[in-house]
């Protein structure tokens, strides 16, 4: 186990771009989700960790070594691919061994790092079976004990859980959490599904056209995104259009709302509000943020109602409240208070980090 | 057999069936037609047959040349196959896994032997094999070596497009995973690729020895005198005489290769490679 160092590396396919300058740690232990829309770079930058494809600028170093330049073969690291790359004439328990194999441990240390690997992905009695006798999830589980037995370094997962169904998805995921914290091994996993980012990583990188947009927790990314894809790309915000305000605490919109915030960035131009952030009254209320509105969509999602509301600049506000009993029911048509936590709004640029 | 539920979707099924029972009935009329008739009994070949025997078999032990010809191919084929394979399984494993410049160029080259008429490629190799001995004075025409030298030419266009066809289909994320494991590429093209186109690789290894043992254009102009392969003892025997002898000839060989494919298929799926 070690931690892993990125500095600045770049991955050029002939003539584009895929990866732009990326620099990265990931502390001892840690769990990184690397996050971004498909052909942002992320899995190109998973892959050069691995050593599948050799960085073009830039260095890439696990614990003290300098692996920029070594095979796969050489860096000790587990990779979890997205289909599980099984090998699909080897049981279960000679593709557990592979990696041992390899390493010519002796048999019978095989045959008991392969038992306790096969223990903890909870497969002992699938031994002598073939990965094709195997359920999807199954072959997963194989597919993470195969990478986990030769006791990485780091560990590398390629979208694991995009194959599986979505009730399979929620175990798979609590489970995968589960095993990095008990092996405390250094993680990196790439997803472009930024609920399961969220739940697992301590960590997160989010990505775009090869550029790092962000990296932070997933509380610091949710609540105070550095540019608007990032906020658009974790979680569901307003984004109004304006400009800080001469007080320096508010935000003016172009509809010409003075908006109380909680920060504003250098160069803001945008204004996100999380629909959770807006709390709505029926009627007529004032104080500080209290804006007069218009139902214009209730819709019921059992626990919550979203609401979109018009407000009197033609401004709209999606918000999203917590549903209470029948007599607190919202419709269409009704005169409301959206009331926005001056605690919780931030004034973000909107422009991203691109490619220069 | 013919069902459907409009008359239009009946005839089309009943045009597709006649389609496959007319193709078919081609391509095993003449098989058919051979083997029956090496159980003529009559000398001169005519229909209908005056009765059956098994004679023309028991004939064929007489015949040296046939014997000795079936010996000379065979051993060919087999020579012919094993170089084939040493040269086009590291040459498909390039050409798919590498990052060869000109990839296409190569691939087509290799495939050539397949366009150019193989009457030109036996004499081409004559005259190449002839200078060779005469620079070198190295005998090789008329050994099995050159035989298997032409042939080879003969097998390794259909033994690189089985073994492309093969490796193409294996994941490459299967091959990253091993690499991942600490397997070195040597390593992982032994223990993880090799075995999943095992398949392909016996069906290339079947198409090169029939292709190489029934071949004559080549050999025709790489035998010795008093040497024969067995195509070629066929053909000499049918200038001066025309009896079931040859029949019985080609019923063995049919035989001999359908028994070899029956008995692969038993060990690997030949419909998965080919």
């Amino acid at each position: 186990m070690a931690a892993l160092h990125l500095s600045n590396i770049s991955k050029k396919f002939a003539e584009v771009l895929a990866v732009d300058d990326l620099s990265l740690d990931v502390a001892d232990g840690e769990f990184v989700v690397l996050l971004g829309p498909s052909g942002c770079g992320k899995t190109t930058t998973l892959r050069m960790i691995a050593g599948f494809i050799e960085a073009s600028a830039g260095a890439v170093r696990i614990g003290a070594r300098d692996v920029t330049h070594d095979p796969p073969y050489r860096r000790n690291v587990g990779f979890v691919f997205q289909n599980y790359a099984l090998f699909p004439h080897l049981t279960v328990a000679e593709n557990v061994a592979f990696g041992l194999r390899r390493r010519r441990r002796p048999e019978r240390e095989i045959a008991e790092r392969v038992a306790r690997a096969l223990a903890l992905v909870k497969l002992e009695g699938f031994e002598t079976r073939m990965p094709r006798q195997l359920s999807g999830g199954q072959q997963q589980r194989v597919a993470i004990a195969r990478a986990l037995v030769i006791a990485p370094d780091v560990l590398l997962l390629d979208e694991p859980l995009s194959n599986l169904d979505a009730k399979l998805r929620r175990d798979v995921r609590a489970e995968l959490r589960r095993l990095q914290q008990l092996s405390g091994i250094t993680t990196v996993m790439v997803t472009h599904d930024q609920d399961e980012a969220m739940s697992i990583g301590d960590r997160l990188v989010v990505m775009n056209h090869g550029r790092v947009q962000q990296i932070g927790t997933p509380q610091a990314l949710y609540r105070h995104p550095a540019n608007r894809f990032v906020a658009g790309f974790i979680g569901r915000g307003n984004f109004l259009a304006g400009a800080p305000g001469a007080d320096g605490r508010s935000f003016v919109t172009r509809g010409g709302l003075a908006i109380i915030c909680a920060r504003i960035d250098l160069g803001a131009d945008t204004l996100l509000i999380r629909p959770e952030n807006i709390a709505v009254h029926p009627g007529r209320a004032s104080g500080v943020n209290c804006f007069a509105a218009v139902i214009e969509a209730a819709v019921f999602q059992g626990s919550a109602f979203d609401l979109d509301l018009r407000l009197a600049t033609g401004e709209t506000l999606e918000a999203q409240v917590a549903a209470g009993n029948a007599a607190a029911d919202w419709t269409v048509g009704q005169q409301v208070t959206a009331m926005i936590d001056p605690d919780a709004a931030v004034g973000i640029v909107s422009s991203s980090s691109l490619p220069a | 057999m013919v069902r459907g539920r409009g008359l239009s979707e009946r005839l089309r099924r009943l045009a597709f069936a006649g389609a496959v029972a007319v193709s078919l009935t081609l391509i095993l009329a003449p098989l058919v037609l051979v083997v029956w008739l090496s159980f003529f009994r009559n000398e001169i070949l005519s229909l209908p047959p005056e009765g059956y025997s098994l004679r023309w078999y028991g004939a064929l032990a007489e015949q040296h040349q046939f014997v000795t010809g079936f010996q000379l191919s065979a051993l060919v084929a087999l020579a012919a196959t094993a170089a084939g394979l040493l040269v086009t399984l590291p040459a498909a494993f390039a050409l798919t896994r590498g990052e060869l410049p000109g990839r296409a160029a190569i691939l087509h080259a290799l495939m050539s032997p397949l366009i150019v008429p193989a009457l030109v490629v036996g004499a081409g190799l004559y005259l190449a094999l002839i200078e060779f001995e005469v620079e070198t004075g190295l005998p090789v025409t008329g050994t099995v070596f050159g035989f298997a030298a032409g042939h080879v030419l003969l097998t390794i266009p259909w033994s690189l497009r089985l073994l492309t066809a093969n490796l193409a289909g294996v994941d490459p994320s299967i091959e990253d995973a091993a690499l991942s494991l600490g397997a070195t590429p040597l390593v992982t093209a032994l223990k993880v690729t090799l075995p999943l186109i095992w398949p392909g690789v016996v069906a290339a290894a079947l198409f090169s020895f029939v292709v190489s043992f029934g071949n004559i254009e080549v050999s025709l102009f790489l035998v010795q005198p008093g040497q024969t392969t067995l195509p070629i003892a066929v053909l000499q025997y049918l200038e001066w005489k025309v009896d079931p002898t040859v029949a019985a000839v080609s019923a063995l060989q049919i035989a001999l290769v359908a028994a070899a494919l029956l008995i692969t298929d038993r060990f690997v799926s030949l419909a998965k490679a080919v």
